[in-house]
């Protein structure tokens, strides 16, 4: 019977055919907890209460960006799942809460979790479970380690990078400096301490006449800067938060001491340091740079200020402008969303870290132009280009190369 | 106005609670000492961990009760000594490779050595300023554990990190119910202790002092002694929590310890219940579980809600779980006779 032995071929072709077909199409979906056909489930830890509140506004910028994201289509047809509490800065509450997020709520992973401590304290919780703790917000230095905490991701450039660049340009432009160093008394000003100290090499010695610190509890820093200006020093290194920036560069300007001012970046803002400090008062402060400032004027028509401005009045209209928070959280949900899309259907915690991994000059919305994101295998500091830039008139004026100051944990 | 007078006319600031309603009948306390065995194996691991800091928590409530419900002191500075139990941990583990078991009577003897010396010039304050006294000493406790003089040990403010032990002997079982077994069989060794305590005649002593400190005295007790002994017994508990949250933890950092984790196991303390010591594990679930189910109803209020719910509790039961307590056995008689 030819007719049916022709049939019965078409049949079996057309079997096989299916079945490698429904083969292939399973081999490409590969999930693991916290992934599904229609959502991805992320994690997040925020301080929304407590001392360290103030950057609460990440976790709710994020989870706005992530509205933004579902309202489009989603990820690769997944909804995000965005989970986040609140450890208000403490450790121990962020361990409860990580296991909460890993173990009950069941997430693919934790993102941006805020705050060195906090971070430090679930980083081995996090790589004995094999969950990626991606894009932590803390500029610390350790996390930068590949080969002991795999599945550890930091974002922003580390403090140290930083103040590496100002070092360099300081021996490069006044190799015979006298440097006085303000820095606060915790894990975050020490961090810069070391990265600056790092940077003048075997001159350090020689050129910081002065070390002084203060603690986060002390109402005003002027009788600092009064001892600072007595040694007769002629470059200021400015290791402080934004309200104790705007109180030196004041205290800098009723004393008339002019030495060249370098800012740390936390207390770059022109909205919240140097509009309240007054304009004049900042003229030739040396800071960096590697998002756009939003009160900056010179961005007011620039095309992704614009996309910012569209995205916040439409998810997130109460949102302070100003706060430079809203644009950092703007662009690490980007770099999430990127890392996701790579991700494809395969959404294993092993291929969220290689995708992550390999990011090549990846250029989220809000960045400087020439800073990109890149990361490799050996390479878990995703952002660590910075632009110097200079205060004149009103604005941060960009000058010099896109420097980058690598530091590994 | 003398202190001697001041005592006097200031009244009770702890309301007297006769030593018997301060414990379980047998019954009950079986009936809780089943479920805390069994629960663990019936569910995640995760909630073993909270179950295990429930327990911690407990532990530091329980001893501030020994202390303000027993000998009617105040303290605010309970946040000191649970960051000393946990460093004092977590320094012997990390630095000296000690047995994770063997550090917890030297956190509970060091802490002890502390509150008892803490005690002393407290002796001449009571009610407001003996809190306030504790109180300068927990806003300074995170400030000196970042002392650049003790950083070498201490890890400064980036901390330390703990490794979490395994069960011995092979026993097939996770860390998390492994150290949950461990900190349950501490608990209810301490908590046994200070039952014993409270009735025997130290115990007493605390109460007279408690009840009437005058009194107290006339009686032959010798109050400078048991006032600062309840210190150093409240702080040598408190420190053998600390040690414990520091390995279930796996981290000890300055921002773990500030004034907010003494105000928190005061609040453990009224909501349990004062001078009720069955109560310190409710009060530890109040502080652990509360903070969850205000952030869940509003995030951005959770702080406010938090409120509503503490002020609906102090409203509505204003002594705390005993209250409850008390009246769940009433019902209970009632129904029987019925």
């Amino acid at each position: 019977m030819p007719v049916f032995r022709l049939r019965l071929g078409a049949l079996s072709a057309a079997l096989a055919l299916l079945a490698a077909s429904s083969t292939t199409s399973i081999a490409q979906k590969k999930y693991d907890t916290g992934a599904t056909d229609s959502e991805i489930k992320i994690g997040n830890i925020m301080p929304y209460s407590g001392p360290a509140s103030a950057y609460g506004v990440i976790g709710k910028t994020e989870e706005a960006y992530f509205r933004k994201i579902n309202a489009e289509g989603g990820i690769n047809g997944r909804k995000i799942n965005f989970v986040s509490y609140d450890d208000a800065y403490s450790p121990p509450k962020t361990v409860e809460q990580a296991r909460k997020l890993v173990e009950s709520d069941e997430v693919l992973l934790i993102f941006n979790s805020l705050g060195t401590p906090p971070n430090t304290a679930i980083q081995k919780y996090m790589n004995q479970k094999k969950v990626p703790q991606l894009f932590v917000a803390t500029g610390a230095t350790k996390w930068n380690d590949p080969k002991d905490f795999p599945w550890t991701m930091g974002w922003q450039p580390n403090y140290q990078s930083e103040t590496i660049i100002y070092a360099k340009y300081i021996l490069k432009n006044k190799p015979d400096a006298k440097i006085a160093v303000l820095y606060q008394n915790d894990d975050y000003g020490k961090d810069y301490l070391k990265g600056f100290k790092d940077g003048l090499g075997a001159k350090a010695a020689s050129m910081i006449v002065i070390e002084d610190s203060y603690e986060v509890s002390e109402p005003t820093i002027d009788s600092h800067i009064v001892r600072l200006k007595a040694t007769g020093a002629d470059v200021f290194m400015n290791i402080t938060t934004p309200k104790f920036a705007a109180q030196a560069i004041k205290k800098n300007a009723e004393l008339g001491w002019k030495p060249l001012h370098f800012l740390n970046n936390v207390s770059g803002s022109i909205g919240s340091v140097i509009k309240p400090a007054g304009f004049d008062n900042a003229q030739d402060i040396i800071s960096s740079q590697y998002f756009k400032d939003p009160t900056d004027a010179q961005w007011k028509s620039d095309k992704a200020m614009i996309a910012w401005n569209e995205f916040l009045d439409k998810y997130y209209p109460e949102a302070n402008r100003a706060d430079a928070s809203v644009m950092y959280a703007y662009i690490v949900s980007q770099g999430l969303v990127q890392v996701l899309k790579a991700c494809g259907d395969n959404l294993t915690r092993e291929n969220i870290m290689k995708q992550a991994a390999s990011l090549k000059d990846f250029e989220p919305g809000g960045l400087l132009p020439g800073v990109k994101v890149n990361t490799s295998a050996t390479d878990f500091a995703p952002l660590s280009q910075l632009q110097l830039i200079r205060f004149k008139g009103e604005t941060w004026e960009r000058f010099g190369e896109i420097l980058s100051g690598d530091v590994g944990g | 106005m003398s202190a001697a007078e001041e005592v006097v006319t200031e009244g009770q600031a702890v309301e007297a609670v006769p030593k018997r309603a301060m414990t379980l009948g047998y019954g009950t306390s079986l009936v809780v000492l089943v479920a805390l065995i069994i629960t663990p194996l019936l569910v995640k691991n995760f909630i073993i961990f909270q179950m295990t800091m429930l327990l911690i928590y407990g532990l530091a409530v329980l001893a501030l009760n020994i202390l303000t419900g027993g000998s009617g002191q105040f303290s605010l500075g309970q946040s000191a000594f649970y960051a000393v139990g946990a460093y004092t941990s977590a320094i012997l583990m990390e630095h000296a490779n000690m047995n994770y078991a063997l550090t917890l009577p030297i956190a509970g003897i060091i802490c002890f050595g502390f509150g008892y010396l803490f005690g002393k010039p407290a002796l001449r304050l009571s009610g407001v300023y003996l809190a306030l006294a504790t109180f300068a000493l927990a806003t300074a406790m995170p400030q000196l554990l970042k002392l650049g003089f003790f950083e070498h040990w201490t890890g400064g403010v980036q901390g330390l990190v703990v490794t979490k032990p395994d069960a011995p002997f092979g026993l097939p079982m996770s860390q998390d119910m492994w150290l949950y077994y461990f900190t349950l069989v501490i608990t209810i060794g301490i908590y046994l202790a200070s039952v014993n305590l409270l009735r025997s005649r130290s115990g007493r002593a605390f109460m007279a002092i408690r009840d009437n400190e005058i009194a107290a005295s006339a009686m032959g007790v010798d109050v400078a002694l048991y006032k600062t002994l309840a210190f150093g017994v409240s702080a040598g508990i408190t420190g053998v929590a600390g040690g414990l949250g520091a390995i279930a933890v796996q981290f000890v950092a300055p921002d773990g310890y500030t004034i907010t984790l003494a105000i928190s196991l005061f609040l453990g303390m009224v909501v349990g219940g004062v001078g009720w010591l069955p109560g310190s594990i409710v009060g530890s679930a109040f502080i652990i579980f509360v903070p969850n189910i205000a952030e869940g109803i509003s995030k951005g209020l959770s702080g406010a809600v938090f409120g509503v719910l503490l002020f609906l509790v102090i409203f509505l039961v204003p002594h705390g779980a005993r209250q409850v307590a008390i009246v769940a056995t009433q019902l209970f008689g009632k129904l029987k006779k019925n």
